[in-house]
Order: C-alpha cells, then structure tokens, then sequence
C-alpha cells in the first residue's frame, strides 16, 4: 500500500497567528486516518488543507508542501477544481443544497459536463447505493433533500461527495450533529467505503478513532504530536502528550 | 483542467456581471452629472431668496423651500408620536401574536401604496371631509400616513437591540411598565427613531404624486402657521410645474440640482447615523 | 385596582390605540377607494370601463373605457422588468459574492443614491436625454413614448432589485457554497447554480417589489410618456393607470372625476395582489 497524501514542512497562518507548525505526515491509501486532538488544535484547519478549501478564507498564507499521488497540490499548473473533484469533502454539518435528493446527487457530476440522462440516474444510484442509503430514498428522489432527517442528510452528502468519482474523502466531524444510531451508519459506510476510497476523518471522539480508523494523527496547538497505527497509538503511545490526551488528562 | 464549455460559461458569467454593475455603476455618476453641469449654473442667490414675479418676469424659488422645510416639520410632528408608539405598542406590550401579525401586515400594505393613491384619498379624506382645503397641512398628514411604516420599522429594530435584561432589571426593582419604558426602552430607540426621521425626510423631498392634489401648488409666501392653512409647491412639486408646465427648464434643473444635493446629504448622513450608533453599541 | 395599575392599563390602551392606527389607515384608504370607485364602475358598466377601449372623459358623449391603461401599465411594468431585473440580478450577484470590499460599499452608496433620487428628477432628465435621444435614434415625431417610459421605469427599480436580491444572497449558508466547491465547482458556477437557486425566493420578492414600484411610478412616467390615452404601443404616447388618475383630477368634476376614482380603485386592486404575492415570496425566503 502506497501513500497516497504526504505533507512536508507544512505551516499555515491566519495573518499573523500560526495555525499549524511544520507539519510532516503520510497518509496511506484505501486506509482510514483519523485526526483527533482537542479543540482548535488543527486537526480541521489541517484537513482543509488537503483540498486547498483554506483558500476560500482570506489571508491564510501555507508554506510547505502537500502531494497528492506525489504532486504538490499547491503548484501553479495545479486545477483547484480538478483536485477537489479527486479529493472529496464532508462538512460537520449536513450541508445539503436546497434541492431535491437527486439534484443533490447529480449537482456534481453536472457541474464536470456530464448531461446524458441515462448517465446520470445511473451515476445517482450507484452513488447513493454506496452511501447505503438508496432502498431509505428510491421513492422519493424528486423530494427536497431538507426534508430528509440529519443521519440521511449526512448519508447523502456522503453520496453526494462519491458522485463525482474521488480517490479520497475528507470527512470533517461528520457524525458530530447526528445521533448515536445515525453516527454508528456512517460509521458502518466509512469501514465500507475504505474498500474503494482513502478516508480522512477528524473527530473528536476517541472511541470512533478506535473503532474505525486504520491509523490515528494526534494533533496539539498546531503541532502533529504523534501519527501511527491506531491500535499501537492508543495502546503504547510513545510522546507523553498523547498519553496525557488519551487517558483523559485534558481536552 | 477546465473544459472549454465551463470555462465558456464563467466567462460569459463574469463578463455579464461586469458589464451590468458597470452599466448601473454608469448610470448613477450619469445622472448625478448630468443634474449637476445643467443645475448648478442656474443657482443664484436671487433664485434662492425670491418669490416668482408675473411683473418682473423673474422666478424665485424661496416659498418652494419655506414649503419643504414646513411640511417635513408638520410631517415629522405628527408621525413620530404615531410610529414610535405603535413600535413601542409591538415590542413591548402586544401580546396577542395575531394583533402583532395585523398591524405588522398592514404596515407593509402602507408601504406598498403607490404615492399617488396617498394624495386622491388624502385629497378626499383630510381636504375635502375633514375640510382642510389644498393646503400643507393636508399634505403633511397625507405623508404621515406614508411614512408611519418607515418610523415603526426602524423604531421596532432598534427595540430589538435593546438587551431584555435591561428591562428585567428595572422591572426587577419594581419598576412599572410605564416607567421601564420610559427610563429604559425610550433612550434605547433613539438611534432607530433618527434614522427614520432621516429617511423620512428624503422621502418628503422625494415626493411628488400624494402632494400635487393635497397640499397643492401654489408659490406664495407665507410664516409657517399661515403657510400651513395655505397651499403650496414643495421643492419637488415645483420642478415638476416648472419642467413640465411652465417650460422653465433652467429653473427644474436648478431645484434638480438643489434636490440631488440634499439627497446626497440624506445618504451620507444615513450612513455616519448608521456606523456612530453601531460604534456606540459595541462599546 | 390601584391607582397605578389603573394608570398603567390606560397607557397600555393609549399604546394599542397608536398600534391600530396603520389598520385604520388601511381601512381607510380602502374604504375610500372602495366607496368613491363603485358609482362610476355602476353607471358605466363593469365591462364597458374595463375593456372598453376608448377613453374619451371630455368629449361630447364621453367615453370611459380604461383597457388601454391598464395594458399600458402591463407593458410598461413587463417592459422594465426585462430591461431592470437582468441588470440589476447580475449587479446583485456581483456586489454580493465577488467585488471587493471598497467596491462593494461604493456600489451600496450608489444604488441607495438611485433610490434617493426624487422620481421628478428621473421624469425631468428622461425628458431631455431620453426623449429626444429616442426622438432621433428611431426617426418618429415624438420621442414620449411606452419606450422613454419604460427605460425611466426599469431605472427606477433598479435598486429595489439590487438591495433586496443582496439580501437574499448574502444570506445563502456558506455551508452550500462550500459543499459545491468542494466537489469541483468553480466559484462562478457554485453561485449560479447553488446561491442563486437557494435565494429564489428572496430574488423573486426583489421582482415583484420591482414590480410594485413601476406600476405605482406616476410622475416620472408623466413626464416622458406623452399622456394620450393611445393603445400601448412601444413608440407611440401613452397614459398609464397613475397618469390617468394624475392628468385629469385637478379639472375634473361629476362622472369624470368619479372614473378617476374608479381608476385608482383599479391600481389599488393591482397593488394589493402585487403585496400579497410579495408577501408570500418573503414568508418562503424567511423560513
């Protein structure tokens, strides 16, 4: 297994604060990495990095470098569009559009010039489908998608993020605004999912880090602390930051 | 890398975004110009401190303005008891939210009438039953009624801002309901109760249609008291008989220039109001 | 009850009376135009005055038939809509996702400077630019005409659009335009087809309010329609319902007047479908 996403040296700043220090990290691919840490510590900031959605934000400034497929995504010849579409978001809150499910769905794939119909309902199942939420909502893809309940939102942003064919899903707190049953779906689905997709999770649930995650990145005042297998970082974890964090010391 | 259909699209996009922006960008320093250039030359003293003359052959403008400044006096006197009331009335004591939902609906219905349905029933209701004749007055209590809604809304928003824990405190130390308005709610609403005033005013100067049948447009000189049993030509009234009766051209563009200036004035003194009550509430 | 309470339960009722004098205003208003419209729509007959399509109030056998005002308000509001809702949408979307800051404020200072402008002033520039610009440019012998009118009219809106459909964008949840640019959207295309859809219902009040204000506009449209009772028509004079109501009230007397009324009562009957449809735009937008 390769990694697919690597970050070297990497620093960001809001004007004048520093948000993330010297950041060294390799994600490996068809894994699930999760980043956990306390509040404003990075781990978000951090991920929005990996599909440059900090540029939206004004007067963020990033040195170092983050490669996907061992390209620096901040390089002049990269298409922002282009990397998005590869590398997939889900937001902490459902966000989404005020449209109907299958608008929802087929927002993307339009958007990158596919127009045939055929194509696009086929595109819409298979992504809910694989969201596991096709047999909730086959009835009703005409319906809004606001009316559906927060688990089945997430669900379909999760479809909605797999539409557009990505290598990589970035998924920040997804489960956050959800109940216990609905977080346990969308973890079930990120385990499913890992089969086809690198996932990158932020959560600041531990127990979901354990139960689901592959590898585990502990993240403390902008600071990687520790990235490793996440059964060896929770059991014998080697900096005594991530200790104290773990064993609930603080955070 | 982007196909050429998206990269056709945002293009267009950006370019129709920018032509139109442009163009409304255009229009608004077109218009200030124009009125201007053609305006201002004709501004004089004389025209300023006259009053027109069949004899002489001469136009002076004076009761124009003595009619303006007295019709947003008598404007204001009245409706800022009836908005700051009734804003008072929704804020602080309906409790009842279908009376709320009434008064609410029919102030976006007063906001909506067009001006000059405001002047034939002000012309029918204060002029001729009420027996006030074509004078300011009728057109004062005409405008009233079209600026209540603005007074109340910018009242009511400012009451809004009014933290409800000042108004448990006083009524904490066994305040009456009275009293916690007036020494607590009333000063909290001061800055809403000036900016309508403000934009009330430019919508008085603005005015044209629901004065022409009530308050007239005559251009005679007159002391406020006499001037408001009396008809008369407000600014904007008299443009539009000089432009559009008389031909006096020169003259229209004049009090266009006059008016496009106050406008201004109104404008940036909306803003300063707006950023000084904002700053003051931060603090 | 105490003195005070007593005290304090007139106040209350002072209070309430000030709340109820806007619906008693409204009722006013409508009672008036209801009561002074009736007679003449009666004598002249509901049909006759509505379709009829000759107005002649001053002839020997005079003529109240209103259709061509009421077509005429029709086209002129349809015409500046055509014109005023594409320009001002984009400026809109512009101003409210894209330009920068200063340019931003520059812009706010300038539309709420077009809604400041009395519409006397709009009616006296139209009357010498657009007039006899529309005189020369289309070679016919008067240049008052639907079309001044209706270019005076789509400025005059042009503000309402912009500030109410800024609004109505600037409320759109950042939330959707991070999922669309998340998936590969580019920032135009997200606010096209993300913000814009999401803020329909706001940009559709900012129509209809469009709407409201160039039916209503009487003074500016005096001034550069030519004010003949013509069938609309794009480059003839024209009257519209307020102009109707304004040109003849100051002479008219008996049966005359009493159709202006009934005119009036027409407009009003225009504006409070055009109010609640706004209304029902702006309960959508807010929930």
């Amino acid at each position: 297994m390769g990694d697919i996403l690597t970050a070297k040296n990497l620093n960001l700043w809001y004007d004048k604060t520093k948000a993330l220090k010297d950041i060294n990290i390799n994600i490996p691919e068809n894994s699930i990495t999760a980043f956990i840490g306390p509040s404003g510590c990075g781990k978000s900031t951090f991920l929005k990095t990996l599909n440059r959605m900090n540029d939206l934000i004004p007067n963020v400034k990033i040195t170092g470098e983050v490669c996907y497929k061992g390209q620096d995504i901040y390089g002049n010849s990269v298409d922002v569009n282009e990397l998005r579409r590869n590398i997939g978001m889900v937001f902490q809150k459902p966000n989404p559009f005020p449209m109907s499910i299958y608008d929802n769905i087929a927002y993307g794939p339009r958007t990158h010039g596919i127009k045939s119909k055929v194509k696009l309902d086929e595109i819409v199942e298979q992504s809910l489908r694989n969201a596991a939420i096709w047999d909730e909502v086959k009835d009703r893809l005409k319906k809004n998608a606001l009316g559906m309940s927060g688990g089945q939102q997430q669900r379909l942003c999760i479809a909605r993020a797999l539409a557009v064919k990505p290598d990589i899903l970035l998924m920040d707190e997804p489960t956050s605004a959800l109940d216990p049953i609905s977080t346990l779906r969308i973890e079930e689905l990120a385990i499913e999912l890992k089969k086809s997709y690198t996932i990158v999770i932020v959560t600041h649930n531990m127990q979901q880090a354990v139960r689901i995650s592959d590898y585990t990145a502990f993240f403390l005042l902008g600071e990687l602390v520790e990235f490793g297998k996440t059964d060896q970082l929770f059991s014998q974890p080697v900096d005594k930051r991530t200790e104290d964090y773990i064993t609930g010391r603080f955070g | 890398m982007l196909s050429k259909k998206r990269k056709a699209y945002i293009l267009a996009m950006k370019s129709i975004m920018l032509i139109s922006t442009a163009l409304t960008a255009a229009l608004v320093v077109f218009l200030v110009a124009f009125v201007f250039i053609k305006g201002i030359p004709h501004i004089s003293w004389e025209l300023l401190s006259t009053k027109p003359s069949y004899i002489d052959g001469k136009i002076g403008i004076l009761p124009d303005i003595l009619s303006t400044v007295y019709i947003v006096i008598a404007t204001l006197l009245f409706v800022l008891p009836l908005g700051v009331g009734a804003a008072i009335y929704l804020t602080e004591y309906a409790k009842n939210k279908k009376i709320v939902g009434i008064i609410e609906y029919a102030a976006e219905t007063l906001s909506g009438i067009p001006s000059i349905i405001y002047g034939l029933v002000g012309m029918l209701f204060f002029c001729q039953f009420l027996g006030f004749k074509t004078s300011l007055l009728a057109g004062a209590l005409t405008l009233v009624i079209m600026n209540l809604p603005t007074i109340m809304r910018t009242t009511q928003e400012s009451l809004k801002t009014v933290p409800q824990s000042y108004r448990d405190g006083a009524f904490g130390l066994g305040a009456g309901k009275w009293r916690v308005i007036r020494t607590v709610v009333l000063p909290g609403c001061v800055d809403g109760v000036i900016t309508g005033c403000i934009l009330s005013v430019g919508r008085i100067l603005g005015e044209s249609a629901a004065l022409f049948f009530t308050a007239g447009f005559a251009h005679s000189l007159y002391g406020i008291l006499s001037g408001l049993v009396n008809p008369g030509a407000t600014l904007t009234v008299a443009l539009y008989v000089y432009a559009k009766e008389n031909g006096e051209f020169e003259v229209a563009f004049a009090i266009a220039a006059i008016l496009m200036a106050l406008t201004l004035l109104i404008n940036l003194s909306a803003t300063l109001v707006g950023k000084y009550f904002a700053k003051k509430r931060e603090l | 009850m105490t003195k005070n309470k007593i005290i304090e339960s007139v106040i209350h009722g002072v209070f309430l009376i000030l709340g109820l004098v806007t619906v008693g205003c409204v009722f006013l208003i409508t009672i008036y135009l209801v009561i002074s419209g009736i007679p003449a729509i009666k004598e002249i007959g509901l049909i006759d005055f509505i379709f009829g399509t000759e107005w002649a109030s001053t002839a020997a056998e005079p003529r109240y038939g209103i259709l061509p005002f009421i077509l005429t308000s029709i086209y002129g509001t349809a015409g500046a809509i055509v014109i005023g809702v594409p320009i001002g949408f984009f400026t809109a979307v512009y101003l409210s996702k894209i330009a920068k800051p200063k340019i931003k404020s520059f812009m706010e200072s300038a539309v709420s400077l077009l809604a400041g402008i009395p519409s006397v002033v709009y009616g006296l520039v139209g009357m010498l630019v657009l007039v006899p610009g529309i005189r020369k440019l289309f070679n016919i012998p008067d240049g008052a005409s639907l079309f001044a009118a209706i270019i005076v009219l789509a400025i005059m809106i042009l503000p309402s659009i912009i500030k109410v459909s800024m609004t109505a964008l600037e409320a759109v949840p950042k939330e959707y335009e991070d999922a669309s640019l998340a998936l590969g959207a580019t920032p135009v295309e997200t606010y096209f087809r993300v913000s814009v859809p999401a803020a329909k219902s706001g940009i559709a009040a900012a129509v209809v309010l469009g709407v409201g204000r160039a039916i209503g506009e009487a003074m500016a449209v005096m001034m550069v329609s030519g004010n003949v009772p013509n069938m609309p028509s794009l480059f003839q004079s024209v009257r519209f319902l307020t102009t109707a109501v304004a040109s003849e009230m100051s002479y008219s007397s008996g049966l005359q007047q009493q159709a202006l009324f009934s005119i009036a009562l027409v407009l009003f009957l225009f504006i409070m479908l055009i109010n609640a449809t706004l209304n029902f735009f702006l309960k959508k937008e807010r929930d």
